[in-house]
């Protein structure tokens, strides 16, 4: 088999698609985390809390959140009294809420928690809302939003433009490499071209070669991307998720997504470099 | 079998061929001779497709080769046996697997190959070098392995290109015997070649070639007509 034959350009080549495999595949995975720990935070940001005013009447609160269902832009409206704001702070506190108990009295409002159905409507609930006698102020997140989205967007198109050219520098990288071995064998693809070979007689063996080098470099890769990615897990996990309330896109999900990806990749790449390479041999 | 009519071809400094007209057909034995840059080279390249005419038509077996696009290259080729002066054999395989390998590019039959290269070895005289390597074998046994090579597939034509300019004479003198066996079995072959005693003394057909031009076509047996340069 020739891979086994030019043992010295097949490793070249594997290792130049492994490390750029590599590079794709800690791209991809920081990616979909970013992706997927965007998408979680917006969901703490789905929701706008209106304060309402002391004197608000029941009738009035209850008008409000009538309204409020109205909308199609509203999942749910619900009364939050204001004891139960100060009982979710205490929670959200945690070990520190007893500080809480030391207030003489509960300096919240009463407020109404509404959930939206779709985070492009908050513009029109909160100027719905504004109109409301009785309400004190409105508070939601619709600039922490628009960063969040802005950044998530920003750093998409980021990865795909440094993934995209380290595509393009790949298939350079192993058509030259390719390329050692195809001089090394000009003599040989002549004398094939003298018997009668056609252009893919020739070139089979050459594309099997550069396909075979795409496989081996794309197990390897997810290999080690998974290994590594298994120990980031096992160091981040404990800590800053706890933290920030944050998982990391499993290891599973992450590896049976990345083998396909890569295995496309390295083929393509394998067999584009091979075809690339021998061009200029084919002509005549 | 093989005609040229009219055929030009001229490279940036210099003249391949100059409105050369030939004919050479089934059966024959021709011989081209010439000094270097005359034209030879440049005549079976045409043949071959490795360069395009600039004018003329070039007929192999009735196909005209000048207008044939690349795809259809290689079964023109596959009709044409070719020899070289320094063999050209795959260093890597072995006798038998280098010969194999011309038929493995037409796709023939696993039975196939094994009956007919044991043949066309047999018929060059090496059956027993089957499983040497190239390199093992003297200067004339490799020649003879390219020439089972060019004729296992059976092709109508046989061009040899200075087959005998790496050989002592008395193994040049076996390739020409063995070629012009592979004559009388009805393959035409095309030579070219620089010895002149071998030319003399075969009394073939000799195509004289000279500045891009066919300067002299005898035909004569020894003795009579033929002659290099005479």
């Amino acid at each position: 088999m020739q891979v086994v034959r030019n043992r010295a350009m097949s490793l070249a080549s594997i290792f130049s698609i492994m490390a750029m495999l590599l590079i794709l595949g800690v791209s991809f995975v920081t990616v979909v985390n970013i992706g997927v720990a965007m998408e979680k935070a917006k969901e703490g940001y789905d929701t706008i809390l209106i304060h309402l005013e002391d004197d608000t009447a029941e009738w009035q609160v209850e008008n409000i959140i009538d309204t409020l269902k109205g909308m199609m832009e509203v999942q749910e409206a619900t009364f939050l009294p204001k004891d139960e704001a100060l009982e979710q702070w205490k929670i959200e506190w945690g070990d520190y809420g007893y500080l809480l108990d030391t207030l003489s009295k509960n300096p919240l409002p009463d407020g109404v928690v509404v959930r939206l159905s779709d985070l492009e409507g908050a513009d029109n609930v909160v100027n719905r809302a504004t109109n409301f006698n009785g309400v004190l102020e409105i508070k939601y997140y619709r600039d922490t939003v628009e960063k969040l989205m802005k950044i998530t967007s920003f750093i998409q198109m980021a990865a795909f433009v440094i993934m995209a050219f380290l595509i393009i520098i790949c298939v350079v990288v192993v058509s030259n490499t390719i390329k050692l071995t195809v001089f090394a064998r000009a003599e040989e693809i002549n004398i094939m071209k003298y018997i009668g070979a056609t252009n893919w007689f020739i070139r089979g063996p050459f594309l099997v070669e550069g396909i075979i080098i795409g496989l081996i470099s794309a197990g390897v890769s997810v290999g080690a991307i998974s290994l590594i990615y298994i120990k980031i897990i096992e160091l981040v996990q404990s800590d800053v998720s706890n933290m920030f309330k944050f998982r990391l896109v499993p290891v599973e999900f992450m590896s049976n997504n990345l083998i396909w990806i890569f295995i496309a990749l390295g083929v393509s790449i394998g067999a584009c470099g091979s075809i690339i390479s021998m061009r200029r041999f084919l002509d005549t | 079998m093989i005609q040229f009519t009219n055929v030009t071809k001229h490279y940036k400094t210099n003249i391949g061929l100059d409105n050369v007209s030939i004919q050479i057909n089934k059966g024959d034995f021709v011989f081209l001779v010439g000094a270097s840059g005359a034209g030879k080279s440049t005549l079976i390249k045409l043949i071959l497709k490795e360069i395009d005419a600039d004018s003329g038509s070039i007929k192999v077996n009735g196909t005209e080769v000048t207008t044939l696009s690349n795809r259809l290259v290689p079964k023109l080729r596959r009709s044409i046996g070719i020899v070289f002066q320094d063999f050209r054999l795959l260093p890597k395989i072995t006798v038998f697997e280098n010969v194999a390998f011309a038929m493995e590019i037409v796709h023939a039959r696993p039975r196939a190959i094994r009956r007919q290269v044991p043949q066309a070895l047999s018929l060059v005289g090496i059956s027993d070098k089957a499983k040497k390597y190239p390199d093992e074998l003297s200067a004339g046994e490799q020649q003879r392995v390219a020439i089972a090579r060019a004729i296992v597939n059976s092709p109508t034509v046989l061009i040899a290109d200075e087959p005998t300019g790496n050989l002592d004479p008395e193994t040049a003198w076996e390739i020409m015997r063995l070629l012009e066996q592979i004559n009388i079995r009805g393959t035409t072959v095309l030579m070219v070649t620089h010895a002149k005693e071998i030319v003399d003394r075969m009394g073939k057909r000799v195509l004289t070639i000279d500045s891009g031009k066919i300067i002299r076509d005898n035909i004569g047996a020894y003795g009579v007509g033929g002659g290099y340069e005479s």
